[in-house]
């Protein structure tokens, strides 16, 4: 009972503060830059305006393109509230597996990339075939990620893996260090951020992922910026379930809530601060460099896995 | 109620054998359209699911074992129904129900004679494949696999006036034919001098090392030639597309599963050595298949041709599976063997659902709008929203999506993957982590073909005027691509079923199950090894993403006034949109194509800005072709331009050869 | 304690191999330098550990010698030539990135089985940090192969030397003193007589590409 309290909380609390970091990491982007920034409250606000807006939609706009920002959304919300945010025990855990998780991110990839093709623009068409190009590459750099955590904790599923790595004895896994490279080049991919796709622009030659949703307007749109948000906020999670743990409560251990709470909250400000640096120092790459910034990540994180191996015999 | 119970499983499935093969003759002797495909095609499939359900019965039952008095005097037919054999019929019937149902409607207009011969063909490779599996003596394995690729081949040649098709259907028919002859000598080395060609025999014979690896090798160069693995693929990719979709259907999704079976039949059933150095070169094998597969299957602009690459890609992805379950074989593994075996047949099935579904679906989309090029396509979802829909489910399957049945088997196989350390070879336990990452990538990039291949068919604008004339389809096409969908969706939904399914199968050839591991918490909740190891369910994975679908959508109703307008595609303000400045096939594919440069031998007309009629040609071509048949081809060439010198056209000269041979014969007897 | 210092090294240790990989699948020769300066300091850093947990007192030294040489002097050096040959250039890489990590990766599982036997025999600190060190060395060496112009040459060269320190003082706690301030001397001197070479070949060739090198072979 508890642990389906314990579910919707967390339901909640990512789908609320999803935008919130996105309003953060923006609004350091600007501080960095000089600029004195939209606020952090700015993607709730707009959203708000989004929903009022009446939605257009294309002549020959399929329903795939209507459904899609649903069925997107449920994904990014369903992958949110898989990873331990703030406890381990969540209920829903067991149904889904690191792997499973990897494949709810595919899931919605192949589906954004098909909305985008229906109304059959060219830049539609464009921003699928990057998407795709990014993430063949990205994603089973991730699946690799999380292969070397699963190898370390022999589990493949993410309460296990945070349970081992947060609360069983302490042990220097140098593996990690590979896989931890490797996902951040993954998670700035997977989120359009700066090396990979720049979210701030319309630019024919930059664009990846906004050349996916150009046909979208109001609610769709706005659903659509809503999972975007929810899926920065997995990636972040994530990352702090692999690589730093702490403070995450164990199972059945409530009096620790309050505390874990705390703690998401300081490592998600350092977190969203740290993307804002990082995208400010470097600089968009060529989109044909892109496949060799993905190669790289991927390598590295077998790298790390055959490390881990290595270390073990 | 004595008939009954004297009824055994290998009598029904021989009697749905001898059905199909009366049903063949019976068309071929009517002729008639209408009769066949309304009745005969239909009867086809009540069969399938006859034997569909015999095999099901029979799996984890007792053995049966028949002798036909038919055959050559002393030598008669051995029929055998264990698990293995009665798996894989189970494969065979129940995706031959969809496709002989879809067959009845896909056939409609084709005239009288030629249909009456290709019903004969399709119900004799149906029995053909049947009774290869069943066999249980070589003899009879080699009719029925020769029945088996002379059939095929004849339903491949259906339309034989068009040169491109006869080119097809000989390369099929001569790797078919190099491919039995190393089945043959497989046979026969395995047969060990005894003079006795049944499979019992084989089993009770203990060969050496050196030949059960030579067995082994000539059974994976066989078999590969049937199944399409690298370098023996040639002829899928070209004959493929040149069948009937149906009949594309029938051999990517049933008949290259044969080519599995023989490999676990000869590997794991007959041999009784196992060496390490089988597994890990069939999963080298298969990694590389499927890479190639995968990426040539990107850059295709045919989609039957797309279709066949992703073949030989899913082959690649069971050979992987094969290779790491003779890996822990070898290694007295068995439990891990299990696992790994269990997620090869279990994607051996799900990709007779997977691709049986989208061939079909390519032909219905080739008889709505006669195209098979992908660059003219488009937009068909508007004209044929069912068919839309069902191949929708093919493609997210056999991208390996969850909950779709593509992922469950794939995850099976990540999960044998990840336990297998512990292997007492130091190289080896390093090949299989980077092994594992290259079966990730390929299933990826399946991803990436998927999303190429259905976004350009059925989404965008349509690319030509005729496709706006294009018809959804008839009733009988829809039973049969139904059948397939939900077939994907139950494999994916259900997976401790399916698992429960292969156990006899595995008890088998391994002496170890899966299945009370995997369904130690319920049937809900896939586990293969522990559940706090590694768990999934699809079932509830399916049910949130529904949930929160329902939940999101209620909510936008509550809260959001609704409106909605119609207008034209912004497109970034761009006004003057038009069909040809979406992607084409080429166009999508262009990233693979750039990054793979290497492995693909790409030929590309760009032209000048100043062409009055500019034309783009691009083609990625197969290295493979140059560097090895080719030259193979020379070199056969040059010896028969040697053998030719002996024809002098002088009788005695003959007379001298033929004297000269017996001599030699005599002298090696002695 | 004795375990955490171990772990420690581990640590080290991957570190050093992945900035070796970094170092592969870098295109700009400035963030070279800063990679091999950092190297230097993993280096430094995990010599200091293992002086630590052996009290091997002389390793001390060793470290700081190395701190001085490797983070500090040789870096500067390499900064200095840059500024005054004026090559921030990228650098153009013979094959493509991925592929030579692919190979690289091919390197590391080669380097650990060779060491595999090696570490069991010698009382290594850490069984796995030989084959580290031995695949740094062939990374280094792969990086040298792969780069056409001179300065990220010289980069592979010294960091080889990098390798060949970390394997000395994992394996058998540093080289005799004497040994390792001759190669330390030979390193510099060998710096200072490339320095003068790069002058010398821009000055012949108008360019720092080792392509040309090949007009200097008599036909």
């Amino acid at each position: 009972m508890n642990g389906i309290l314990l579910q919707l909380f967390q339901d909640t609390l990512v789908v609320l503060i999803a935008p919130l970091l996105l309003g953060w990491v923006n609004q350091c982007r600007a501080w960095l830059q000089n600029r004195s920034g939209p606020g952090v409250l700015r993607p709730y606000l707009n959203m708000v305006k989004l929903f009022h807006k009446d939605a257009v939609l294309a002549h020959n706009a399929s329903p795939m393109f209507r459904f899609h920002p649903y069925i997107l959304f449920a994904c990014m919300w369903l992958a949110a509230s898989l990873v331990p945010v703030i406890a381990t025990d969540l209920p829903l855990s067991p149904a889904v597996d690191v792997i499973a998780l990897v494949g709810i991110f595919a899931l919605a990839r192949v589906f954004v990339s098909l909305a985008a093709m229906d109304i059959g623009t060219s830049f539609g068409t464009l921003g699928a075939r990057r998407e795709m190009l990014v993430g063949f590459l990205a994603e089973p750099a991730l699946l690799m990620v999380f292969f070397t955590a699963a190898a370390i904790s022999h589990s493949t599923s993410l309460t296990t893996i945070v349970e081992t790595l947060a609360h069983k004895q302490f042990i220097i896994h140098p593996s990690l260090a590979f896989a931890a490279v490797a996902f951040i080049m993954v998670l700035l991919a997977e989120n359009a951020r700066i090396p990979v796709d720049n979210p701030s622009t319309h630019l024919e030659l930059t664009m990846i992922h906004e050349a996916m949703i150009l046909e979208y307007s109001a609610r769709h749109l706005a659903l659509i910026e809503w999972a975007s948000a929810l899926k920065l906020l997995a990636f972040t999670t994530i990352g702090f379930a692999l690589f730093m743990p702490w403070g995450i409560a164990e199972a059945g251990n409530w009096g620790a809530l309050p505390l874990a709470l705390a703690a998401l909250f300081i490592k998600l400000t350092v977190a969203g601060a740290g993307l804002a640096l990082l995208e400010t120092i470097s600089a968009k790459m060529r989109i044909f460099r892109v496949p060799e910034f993905m190669g790289t990540a991927f390598l590295l994180a077998v790298l790390g896995l055959l490390v881990h191996f290595l270390h073990g015999n | 109620m004595i008939f009954a119970s004297t009824l055994l499983p290998i009598d029904v499935t021989f009697g749905v054998i001898v059905y199909w093969l009366l049903l063949g003759l019976a068309g071929l002797l009517l002729q008639n359209t209408r009769a066949i495909t309304q009745y005969i095609f239909p009867a086809g499939a009540l069969g399938a699911l006859i034997l569909a359900a015999a095999a099901l019965g029979s799996l984890g039952g007792a053995v049966n074992v028949a002798v036909l008095p038919l055959g050559l005097p002393d030598l008669p037919f051995h029929l055998r129904l264990d698990a293995l054999s009665a798996f894989f019929l189970l494969l065979l019937g129940a995706a031959s129900i969809g496709i002989s149902l879809y067959s009845a409607g896909y056939f409609r207009d084709m005239p009288g004679n030629t249909l009456g011969l290709l019903c004969f063909e399709y119900h004799v490779f149906l029995a053909s494949m049947a009774l290869v599996l069943m066999a249980d003596d070589a003899y009879m394995f080699m009719v029925a696999w020769e029945t088996m690729a002379l059939s095929s081949y004849f339903l491949v040649t259906t339309d034989h006036k068009v040169p491109e098709i006869r080119q097809a259907g000989f390369i099929y028919l001569l790797v078919a034919h190099v491919g039995a002859i190393a089945i043959l000598m497989c046979f026969g080395v395995m047969q060990g001098g005894h003079g006795d060609y049944t499979f019992a025999t084989m089993r009770s014979a203990h060969l050496t090392e050196f030949w059960s690896s030579v067995t082994f090798l000539l059974a994976l160069f066989g078999f590969g030639a049937k199944a399409g693995i690298l370098p023996l693929h040639i002829w899928l990719p070209e004959a493929h597309p040149a069948a009937p979709s149906p009949v594309s259907a029938l051999m990517s999704g049933i008949m290259l599963k044969t080519a599995i079976y023989g490999i676990l039949r000869v590997s794991l059933d007959l041999l009784d050595a196992h060496i390490w150095w089988w597994g890990v070169l069939a999963l080298t094998l298969g990694l590389i298949t499927a890479l190639f597969g995968v990426i040539f299957a990107a850059v295709q602009t045919d989609m039957k041709r797309l279709l066949a690459y992703s073949s030989i890609e899913n082959i690649g992805i069971i050979l992987v599976g094969i290779g790491l379950a003779l890996t822990f074989h070898a290694f007295e593994k068995d439990a891990l063997a299990a696992l790994a075996l269990t997620a090869t047949l279990y994607h051996a099935l799900n990709h007779a659902f997977m691709k049986g579904l989208l061939f079909i679906g390519t032909g219905s989309v080739l008889h709505a709008t006669g195209e098979r090029n992908l660059g003219k396509l488009g937009g068909l979802i508007h004209h044929m929203p069912k068919l839309a829909l069902l191949m929708l489910v093919g493609a997210l399957a056999i991208a390996g999506l969850p909950p779709l049945n593509g992922f469950v088997s794939e995850w099976l196989l990540l999960q044998a993957f990840l336990l297998s350390p512990g292997l007492p070879h130091s190289y080896l336990n390093m090949l299989i982590p980077v092994a594992a990452a290259a079966l990730v990538l390929a299933s990826a990039l399946s991803g990436y073909v998927m999303v190429k291949f259905y976004g350009v068919i059925f989404l965008g604008q349509p690319r030509e005027k005729t496709l706006h004339e294009a018809h959804d389809i008839g009733i009988f096409e829809r039973l049969g691509l139904t059948w397939l969908a939900l077939g994907c969706i139950l494999l994916g939904v259900f997976p401790v079923f399916v698992i429960l399914l292969i156990d006899p199968v595995t008890q088998m050839l391994l002496g170890q199950t899966l299945g009370s591991t995997a369904a130690q918490t319920g049937w809900l909740l896939l586990t293969p090894i522990q559940p706090e190891r590694a768990s999934y369910s699809p079932l509830i994975l399916f049910l949130i993403i529904v949930v929160g679908v329902i939940f999101t959508i209620f909510l936008v109703k509550k809260f959001y006034h609704g409106r909605l307008r119609r207008g034209p595609a912004w497109d970034c303000g761009f006004p003057e949109q038009t069909a040809r400045m979406q992607d084409t096939a080429e166009g999508f594919g262009q990233p693979i194509r750039q990054i793979f440069e290497p492995f693909l031998g790409v030929t590309r007309i760009v032209p000048s800005p100043f062409d009055k009629k500019p034309h783009y040609h691009g083609e990625s071509r197969d290295r493979l072709w140059n560097l090895l048949y080719l030259p193979i081809a020379r070199v056969t060439e040059k010896i028969s331009v040697m053998v030719g010198k002996l024809q002098h056209g002088r009788i005695h000269v003959y007379l001298l050869y033929s004297f000269v041979t017996l001599l030699a014969l005599l002298a090696f007897i002695r | 304690m004795e375990n955490f210092s171990g772990q420690l090294i581990n640590l080290f240790a991957a570190l050093l191999l992945l900035i070796s990989f970094g170092m592969l699948s870098q295109r700009r020769v400035l963030s070279l330098i800063n990679l091999f300066a950092l190297q230097g300091l993993m280096l430094t850093i995990s010599t200091v550990i293992v002086a630590y947990s052996s009290h091997q007192h002389h390793l001390y030294y060793s470290a700081a010698l190395t701190l001085v040489l490797k983070v500090i002097i040789l870096p500067w050096i390499l900064h200095r030539l840059m500024r005054k040959l004026n090559v921030k250039w990228d650098i153009e890489t013979l094959f493509n990135i991925p592929t030579t990590m692919l190979v690289g990766i091919a390197l590391v599982v080669f380097a650990f089985n060779l060491a595999a036997p090696i570490s069991m025999m010698g009382g290594a600190i850490t069984k796995s940090t030989l084959g580290i060190a031995m695949a740094s060395v062939l990374l280094s060496f792969l990086m040298m192969i792969t780069r056409s112009k001179a300065v990220p040459q010289v980069i592979g060269f010294l960091a080889m030397e990098n390798g060949l320190f970390f394997a000395a003082t994992s394996a058998t706690y540093g080289m005799p003193m004497v040994v390792e301030l001759g190669i330390a001397l030979d390193v510099l001197v060998g710096m200072f007589i490339l320095g003068i070479f790069f002058f010398q070949i821009r000055e012949t060739f108008d360019s720092l590409d080792l392509k040309h090198m090949e007009k200097l072979k008599e036909d």
